[in-house]
């Protein structure tokens, strides 16, 4: 076979990652777990024999004021996130996450029929999210976006604070607290079984792509052979202007 | 006061008071507790009561459709007679079907007569929900339909309340398949006139007069919340005023019933307490003249003024149901099982990477190994 040397490639470095992105990725887990574990302890508390009087313990009342707080923050990261999406580099721009082109729709398929199906051909290998990465994304927004209006929404009668408040519209569009209670907590499993798929993800790329995929949401960065940044150059559509970046001519 | 009122007016709530044979005091006792019911300051107790003095009684028509009574029963046990004596018998008897004497078409005739004399006047109570379905033959009284009724007498009403929670929210005549089409009343009525929404199964007998009260005092519909409850009695949950609080926020539980917990009085959230999310008074003030309320008997909250009570989850558990998955379906459950489905769908996609791309990965290893054997140790 025609592949028997061993190409060595050489790699170029490219931020992917701003500061912000990956500062909002870790709160955003961090806080997404103490929501979750919170979050199960809420729905369902141990069984605690305790010879202490009530006036003593407030267990649940913790696990409560954690709940709240870890929501505050999960909603004010979230809507820095979506701000980051307007201002931040190409990778943490809007558009990676909605379809906005054929071609966005065109890679989704690519990468459907490459990492799923596990179809022989040329491999996708993205810098930043790949097209199903990133509409996956967009609808864990939306997941997002669910969890805050149903938490806030259920939330709002329990505080005397403005912003809840703006929430409260929430369970009487639902048709009360008891359904917006059972919404709130079966989203909770779509956060749970994204973790999961997502970080098995992260593993894979890593694996087959060896650009560093794992310590991208670290130091930021992902190395990508110097052909295939060579390839891309001229046709990575600036989000700004639209226009194709054409700084250097295709050698 | 002079009793040569003109022959439209109706002779006050005191006139009725007095003659029903209850003292001043009798009347000045129920006036203040009306107005601490009501959720207003002690110095309204004077404003109540002028009112009370003055205002002729208005016309109740209070009709009666798909339900149990179970409110028209807790309404006339509320604690003080005055309620049930007056506000109920004097105001409502020109037409209830469960406690006036006539009957048939006198009956009949007296609420026409209400609805025609009193035109834009009188207070219409519905009680019940509407079935819509077959044409609305499933519940029909002198010959017409539950719907016809009320169309006709929510037209010259100056106020609809909404009886308890067939008539707020459909009940559990209204439960899943629904076969009559059972309609809460606020899906019906014509825009334009107030309604009040008194939720609850039944409501509480306190907060049902304190709504004709206010009404009658002040002659406008009470503050209503989104849902279009009054905030004075559903601005609260049953969790917010609960005795075993306490408990819950200690996250002590009662894990079954009749468990040594439940005998020390722990909060009843783990065995299906729907106190946090149902909005009522119950807590603040009880039942049966302030005896008791459910979970002070021990027994969650079912949540009985909430829309969908029947239909959103079982009773006594505080897991989430999942429609559709069967009924002992829970959403951990669902969950779980989700969660091992995925597992065993990326330890199989795992296992088709390392065949389909073993050539991506092994040049990658030997690329990798190679620069490790060219570098210098």
């Amino acid at each position: 076979m025609a592949t028997k040397y061993l190409r060595i490639q050489r790699l170029r470095r490219v931020y992917v990652w701003e500061l912000p992105v990956r500062f909002y990725h870790w709160l955003n887990a961090l806080v997404l777990l103490a929501l979750i574990a919170t979050g199960f302890y809420i729905a369902n508390p141990l069984a605690i024999q305790s010879q202490r009087e009530a006036t003593n313990q407030y267990t649940m009342g913790w696990v409560r004021y954690v709940h709240f707080a870890a929501a505050y923050l999960f909603f004010f990261n979230f809507l820095f996130r979506l701000y980051w999406g307007f201002v931040g580099n190409k990778y943490a721009n809007w558009k990676q996450f909605i379809p906005t082109s054929g071609r966005f729709f065109k890679e989704m398929w690519h990468v459907f029929k490459m990492d799923i199906l596990m179809l022989k051909g040329k491999e996708h290998m993205s810098v930043g999210h790949n097209a199903m990465a990133g509409f996956i994304y967009f609808l864990t927004f939306i997941a997002f976006l669910v969890q805050c209006l149903t938490g806030f929404g259920l939330y709002a009668a329990m505080s005397d604070w403005w912003f809840p408040h703006l929430f409260s519209w929430v369970p009487s569009l639902l048709g009360g607290e008891i359904l917006t209670r059972q919404i709130h907590h079966w989203a909770m499993w779509v956060f749970i079984l994204f973790v999961i798929i997502h970080v098995y993800l992260v593993f894979y790329h890593d694996y087959v792509e060896g650009r560093g995929e794992m310590s991208s949401m670290g130091g930021g960065w992902k190395f990508i052979e110097e052909e295939t940044f060579e390839e891309n150059k001229p046709l990575t559509p600036n989000p700004e202007t639209k226009e194709l970046v054409t700084a250097e001519p295709k050698k | 006061m002079t009793n040569d009122s003109p022959p439209k007016t109706q002779p006050t709530y005191y006139q009725e008071v007095v003659r029903k044979g209850y003292s001043r005091r009798d009347f000045l006792s129920f006036v203040t507790m009306m107005t601490a019911f009501m959720g207003l300051e002690q110095s309204v107790v004077g404003q109540v009561t002028k009112a009370l003095e003055n205002k002729p009684r208005i016309p109740v028509i209070w009709l009666h459709f798909q339900e149990c009574t179970c409110c028209s029963e807790s309404f006339i046990r509320s604690s003080h007679p005055i309620v049930a004596d007056i506000l109920l018998d004097k105001i409502s008897l020109d037409y209830s079907e469960t406690l006036m004497a006539a009957s048939g078409f006198q009956a009949e005739a007296a609420m026409k007569n209400t609805m025609e004399k009193y035109k834009g006047e009188y207070i219409l109570c519905v009680e019940g929900s509407v079935p819509t379905g077959a044409d609305g033959v499933y519940c029909m009284i002198g010959g017409k339909t539950s719907m016809q009724i009320l169309e006709e007498a929510s037209a010259g009403a100056k106020a609809v309340i909404a009886w308890g929670s067939c008539a707020s929210n459909g009940c559990v005549q209204s439960a899943k398949p629904n076969p009559t089409n059972a309609t809460p009343i606020h899906k019906l009525l014509k825009s334009g006139v107030p309604l009040i929404k008194v939720p609850g199964c039944p409501p509480i007998g306190e907060v049902m007069a304190g709504v004709i009260v206010h009404l009658v005092t002040f002659g406008k519909i009470p503050e209503l919340d989104r849902l279009g409850r009054p905030k004075a009695f559903y601005s609260k949950r049953v969790h917010d005023t609960c005795y075993r609080r306490p408990y819950y926020d200690a996250g002590l539980y009662v894990e079954s019933f009749d468990d040594e917990n439940a005998k020390k009085g722990y909060c009843l959230y783990k065995v299906g307490c729907k106190g946090p999310s149902t909005y009522n008074a119950c807590g603040v003030m009880k039942w049966n003249n302030g005896v008791s309320y459910p979970i002070q008997s021990g027994h969650g909250c079912i949540g009985c003024s909430e829309e969908n009570f029947w239909d959103n989850g079982r009773l006594y558990e505080r897991a989430s149901a999942f429609a559709g998955f069967g009924i002992e379906s829970n959403a951990d459950d669902l969950g779980k099982a989700a969660l091992v489905a995925t597992g065993v769908g990326l330890a199989a996609h795992a296992i088709a990477t390392n065949i389909r791309k073993h050539k991506l990965i092994t040049n990658l290893e030997k690329e990798g190994k190679t620069s490790e054997q060219e570098l210098k140790s």
